[in-house]
């Protein structure tokens, strides 16, 4: 009898006070990890995927061109364009978005810019070999097409 | 009185703290993006001066592998037309390497060029999964050199010493000469 009354008084609740712990934890692994978007992107994006892929060495050198047709078709129109920051710009402005880039960097790793190119996969290679000739023309010459991981086949 | 007020427990009430945690959660989740810092990197050439003429390079018709892409994304490969792509990759290797002292391949790895030519009209598409084996020929080679797969040798650390002897090793007397053409206007 004794037993079974003892057994009554045990508690049958979980016990959730570490619950907030582990929740901050996840919080913070976030908190950390999160990278705010910079710039609203306005031209789709579905990237290619190519499998040889190389990383980044450090983030800070990247500089974004994003290439594709525009979100909004009824305003800007059906054509590919070229995106930068926050807004579109037409080919020759590249040069001077190349260097207002490059002159935020250290003067050591000035000649390190890599511009990193999100083009859309069915945006068409004039466009982007006109993007390629003003890179060459301000002198920024590390391309890379970025692209997510495709799985390799044989 | 006094009683009363002494049963009340002392402790703030937490059982809403993990709500609170909840919310900052949900939001950090919705907001974050994961950084994809990954894709093909390729050197562009130096932009040529207009008052000169272009400098007139003689290469040995053997030692070039073309590749060409119209603006319909067909494929044509050492002058034949080729359906699949994916076999762009072993090709290459063959080529720079030449096994077999084939005639018609690269004298030397040294002196091999891959030449890749697209037109205005090709997809990007095309042009990134073309560009993706040729550069996988290159990488396989490499990597084979020094006994690593393609994937290993592309992630070995430039930092380290040993990794960079091995990616030096992997490298030397091959240069990855992928050509990128002036593209055709066909297309447009």
């Amino acid at each position: 009898m004794s037993k079974f009354r003892k057994k009554s008084n045990t508690k049958t609740e979980i016990p959730t006070s570490a619950l907030p712990d582990i929740i901050f934890m996840l919080l913070f692994f976030f908190m950390v990890t999160t990278v705010m978007r910079e710039s609203e992107i306005k031209v789709e994006q579905d990237l290619p995927k190519a499998t040889q892929l190389k990383k980044l060495e450090k983030k800070s050198l990247v500089s974004y061109i994003y290439v594709g047709k525009p979100r909004e078709t009824h305003r800007f129109g059906e054509e590919p364009r070229i995106q930068v920051n926050d807004v579109f710009i037409s080919t020759p402005e590249i040069v001077q978005y190349v260097e207002t880039e490059r002159s935020k960097l250290d003067e050591n790793d000035q000649n390190k810019l890599t511009m990193s190119l999100k083009v859309d996969d069915e945006a068409k290679m004039g466009l982007i070999t006109d993007v390629q000739e003003e890179l060459k023309t301000a002198n920024a010459l590390k391309v890379m097409y970025s692209t997510p991981q495709d799985i390799e086949r044989d | 009185m006094a009683r009363k007020k002494d049963r009340g427990s002392p402790e703030v009430n937490s059982s809403s703290m993990a709500d609170i945690a909840f919310l900052l959660l949900v939001f950090f989740l919705v907001t974050t993006t994961i950084p994809n810092d990954k894709g093909l990197l390729i050197q562009l050439p130096q932009k040529l001066d207009p008052n000169e003429p272009p400098p007139d390079i003689k290469l040995n018709e053997r030692n070039v592998f073309t590749v060409r892409i119209n603006s319909a994304d067909n494929l044509l490969v050492e002058d034949e037309p080729l359906q699949d792509v994916y076999q762009l990759k072993q090709m290459v290797k063959d080529h720079v390497l030449n096994p077999n002292n084939d005639p018609n391949k690269a004298e030397n790895p040294l002196e091999a060029v891959v030449s890749l030519k697209n037109d205005r009209g090709t997809s990007y598409e095309r042009f990134v999964t073309v560009l993706d084996q040729l550069q996988a020929a290159y990488y396989e080679i490499y990597g084979e050199r020094v006994g690593l797969t393609a994937q290993e040798y592309r992630n070995l650390d430039r930092k380290d010493p040993r990794q960079l002897e091995l990616m030096e090793r992997g490298k030397e007397g091959i240069p990855m000469a992928i050509s990128i053409a002036q593209p055709t206007k066909f297309g447009e």
